[in-house]
């Protein structure tokens, strides 16, 4: 029998879309604010088992057509490759650099690459805590 | 002189080539010229005005370590023997190994420890000496076991490897030590520098390092054990390697280093006493043997007891008749091995008690031993050799020089009584052999095979042998002046000139020994019956064998129990050992440097504004030690929860707000994936222990805490550098631009650790997955 969880599905679906963003928003502020790709990572995983918790693995499966283990090697697969994208600028591996722009709307923005890193940190933080939680959750 | 010594070697590669044609032609023709021309090479040096030869060639310059040859009086005596012998032994082993034996295997180790025995007595270089010294040990170890499978083989070679090699090892710290006093690697240059050597502290032991790598390999008391039991390997084997050539190392070794070591008091005690011992114990209880080679396996030990004996003595006579005794040893001992093959051969027993009255079937064998055993026995005829250094060893044994001490003296008085009670059992055991083998009465229904005459192929080797020993006896002079005085030089240090005569007078002393030897030996070996008993009361159990497998077992069983006592298999006795060994090493290096200090100085005061941290670490405190003594696995997980929580406040307080957020974000991640597993894990019990097992572990761990402590305190006091964090601080805009100094130190002024720590979490990610997958797939199948 399946118990009616109404409740719970309205307020995940409000909460949800506030833990992303509140995730994104960690995962963009790092560099000069409380945040990071770390925690941001967190927090997304977060987000998304909540709703795993609500709507059950198959309909989220159904959703999120996403293997999360991938996100595993992607994310290290840009953390390194930010690395050794400073070897172009004959720069010692893993050097940072940032610079401002002006964009149209945004006005003046700073733009580092050590936050391409952070987003390599973020993905494999992403895939890493999915891949544990679901697979020990998906075991009989 | 360097292809002489390694054109076995090279050989040995060749050898399996010739061993297919093996159904042929025997794989030993192919091989016999190379020790026959490495014989003839080394007989172009006899001469009267020789003079020693030095060839050297670079093998670890760095090291100074080369491969340098000295060829003197003493090494071309041995290469002599052992090209000369090998030459024999080859050509014996044609006939006496049949084609369906591993041939190639057995010459294959045969030249290896050729090669390898010409290198030991030709080194000059104690490194290259020593590596060749194991390379016998190595080879004679595969000889001896060459019919594997049969058990007492394999216990043969094994007793031999690991006795000799602990020798060898023993002779090894000797020449390091050696080394290290003098600072040069060579022998001869060593032996200049004799006197520092000698004052130095370290002499008694290199002395000990020295001789026990002698007495090993030379079979000495009470390292004998293992020879006879190398009695297994076929019959050219213990003529070649225990008879000539390998167990006469150890006598090499002694005399090769006499110019150093010789003159000293401790070195004259130990050898002779232990040569005196080993040659009555060998002659003794080779007559309690019954099979042949065990009765020329102790003798053999007995005969080397002699030698070390008088290389013990030191004189100039004694080192003279030593090595004279060194070659005429050779020569009947190699033709008396070859023989008993010969009567194993074609009887098919070795047994004494089974063979008798062989001298119908097989005459030339017989008159061959007939030689070989009167003079092994030294019996008073101008035509054998072993009379000659039997007499010499007596005239030493007589003249000693003096050395100081109180045992000194008496002991020098018991050696002519001891020799001559070793030389009344040589006697008894050599007729025992002779007579047992050769007469009385034939017992054909008990041997396997119908005895006759050897092939005429076999009896060239013995006959050549037993030639020696006519010869030698009859103009011992020829080999005199030519080289046994050159030898005796490279060892006494001076020139040694002495003829050698058969006749001295009837009141000459060692000739009334001689005199009394043969006729107690006489009445004893016609008597042998009756006093043979005395072989159950002595030594009975006494045997040095027993003592052997003693140790053995024992080291077995003990390292067994010792490793079954702290390997226990239980996780938590390694964790305990693990804490005991920081508990007890960083204590006591604590106390030793006097590490402790309490600083206060740094510290920050306590204000009223404190009472959150002191309530959150109280609220931690208690949570923790409440883990320790709940039953229940879910409460565990929950008051676990709860220090986790109350450290990411402590986090807030101390104003540290990504470590913040990440530690409250983990700590529910790691209780939720405890509360996943939870279900699968059996129910927590209340274990009941031993109070004696909780109280080691409350002590343990109590102790372990209180270490950690004091390191903590400790290192919070001693402040020996400025922190680096104020750099961090200045930079972290200008450089990293950003003023979230936590996330620039982490990906930008530390990006390697960070790139590696998320790498880290991936493996686990695919580890857990992996895990858990195969699992699955595993239960499925």
């Amino acid at each position: 029998m399946k118990t009616n969880d109404l409740i719970l599905r309205t307020t995940t679906a409000l909460i949800a879309f506030i833990l992303l963003a509140f995730s994104i928003y960690l995962f963009l502020a790092g560099h000069n604010a409380p945040g990071g790709g770390f925690i941001g990572g967190l927090m997304t995983a977060a987000a998304i088992i909540l709703m795993y918790m609500t709507y059950g693995l198959d309909t989220m499966n159904k959703v999120i057509p996403l293997n999360f283990k991938l996100l595993v090697p992607i994310g290290l697969l840009i953390a390194t490759l930010t690395g050794v994208g400073s070897f172009v600028f004959d720069q010692p591996f893993l050097s940072q650099t940032y610079t401002y722009v002006h964009l149209p709307i945004l006005g003046d923005a700073e733009l580092a690459t050590a936050m391409l890193f952070d987003l390599g940190v973020y993905l494999t933080v992403i895939g890493i805590t999915l891949t544990i939680i679901l697979s020990i959750a998906d075991d009989n | 002189m360097i292809y002489a010594v390694f054109a076995p070697l090279v050989m040995t590669l060749l050898i399996p080539f010739f061993n297919k044609w093996k159904d042929k032609i025997h794989t030993g023709w192919f091989l016999l010229p190379i020790p026959l021309f490495i014989f003839l090479y080394f007989v172009q040096f006899i001469g009267e005005g020789f003079s020693p030869v030095a060839e050297s060639y670079q093998w670890i310059p760095s090291l100074n370590i080369s491969i340098d040859f000295y060829l003197d009086g003493l090494s071309l005596l041995f290469v002599l023997l052992i090209s000369g012998i090998g030459t024999l032994v080859l050509l014996y082993s044609i006939y006496y190994l049949h084609k369906s034996e591993r041939l190639g295997h057995f010459y294959i180790y045969l030249f290896i420890f050729m090669s390898s025995m010409l290198g030991v007595v030709l080194s000059d270089n104690v490194y290259v000496l020593y590596t060749f010294w194991e390379f016998t040990s190595i080879s004679s170890f595969l000889l001896i076991g060459f019919w594997h499978y049969r058990e007492r083989s394999r216990y043969g070679a094994l007793k031999s490897m690991l006795i000799t090699v602990f020798g060898g090892l023993s002779l090894f710290a000797g020449i390091v030590t050696l080394t290290y006093i003098t600072g040069t690697t060579s022998i001869q240059e060593m032996i200049n520098q004799k006197d520092i050597i000698i004052d130095s502290p370290l002499f008694p032991l290199i002395l000990i390092f020295i001789i026990l790598g002698a007495f090993t390999k030379s079979a000495q008391f009470p390292f004998h054990i293992w020879l006879p039991d190398a009695m297994e390997a076929p019959t050219p084997v213990s003529a070649y390697l225990h008879s000539a050539t390998m167990v006469k190392a150890g006598i090499f070794l002694i005399a090769r280093f006499s110019p150093i070591l010789a003159g000293e008091p401790m070195f004259f005690i130990i050898v002779s006493l232990f040569g005196i011992i080993t040659l009555c114990w060998g002659s003794y209880m080779a007559v309690r043997q019954t099979d042949l080679k065990g009765i020329l396996a102790f003798s053999t030990i007995s005969q080397l007891g002699m030698i070390m004996a008088m290389l013990g003595f030191g004189t100039k006579a004694a080192i003279f008749a030593a090595v004279f005794h060194i070659l005429n040893h050779a020569t009947f001992k190699g033709s008396l091995f070859m023989i008993a093959g010969i009567v194993d051969h074609e009887t098919g027993s070795r047994d004494i008690r089974k063979l008798g009255g062989l001298m119908t079937f097989m005459p030339i064998s017989a008159t061959l031993a007939l030689f070989g055993v009167f003079s092994m026995a030294g019996f008073p005829l101008p035509f054998l050799n072993g009379f000659y250094s039997k007499e010499m060893f007596f005239e030493a044994s007589l003249h000693l020089d003096g050395y100081g001490g109180q045992f000194i003296p008496f002991f020098q008085q018991a050696i002519p009584y001891l020799a001559v009670f070793g030389s009344i059992f040589t006697f008894v055991y050599s007729m025992y052999f002779f007579f047992g083998t050769f007469r009385g009465e034939a017992k054909m229904g008990e041997l396997p095979k119908k005895p006759h005459e050897a092939p005429i192929g076999m009896l060239i080797s013995p006959f050549i042998l037993v030639l020696g020993v006519i010869l030698i006896g009859l103009f011992p002079n020829l080999v005199n002046g030519t080289f046994i005085a050159h030898s005796a030089e490279a060892i006494y240090g001076s020139a040694v000139e002495k003829d050698i005569y058969f006749w001295h007078g009837l009141t000459y002393p060692p000739l009334i020994m001689s005199i009394i030897v043969v006729v107690l030996g006489t009445l004893l070996a016609l008597t042998r019956q009756k006093w043979a008993g005395i072989y159950t009361i002595f030594p009975r159990n006494l045997s040095f064998n027993e003592v052997y497998n003693y140790i053995v077992d024992k080291t077995e069983t003990a390292s067994t129990k010792i490793t079954n006592k702290y390997m226990t298999g239980s996780l938590r006795h390694y964790v305990l050992y693990i804490l005991i060994a920081i508990l007890v090493v960083s204590g006591v290096v604590f106390f030793l440097t006097n590490g402790f200090a309490i600083d206060t100085s740094g510290l920050s005061t306590l204000k009223l504004s404190d009472v959150p941290d002191i309530l959150v670490g109280l609220t931690m405190a208690i949570a923790a030690i409440g883990t320790i003594f709940t039953n229940n696995r879910l409460s565990a997980i929950i008051i676990l929860g709860v220090v986790g929580y109350g450290l990411a406040i402590l986090f807030v307080i101390y104003r540290a707000p990504d470590l913040a957020l990440t530690q409250l974000i983990v700590e529910t991640v790691t209780v939720a994936i405890f509360l996943l597993c939870f279900y699968h894990l059996p129910d927590l019990k209340k274990i009941k222990e031993k109070p004696s097992i909780t109280l080691t572990n409350s002590i343990i761990s109590i102790g372990f805490g209180a270490l950690m402590t004091i390191i903590a305190i400790s290192a919070h006091s001693s402040k020996w550098f400025e922190p680096i964090s104020n750099y961090f601080l200045e930079t972290s805009k200008p450089l990293g631009g950003g003023y979230n100094v936590v996330n620039v130190i982490l990906v930008d002024m530390r990006g390697l650790d960070t790139l590696f720590e998320i790498t880290v979490l991936g493996i686990a990610a695919l580890a857990i997955y992996g895990m858990i997958k195969l699992r699955r797939d595993k239960e499925a199948k």
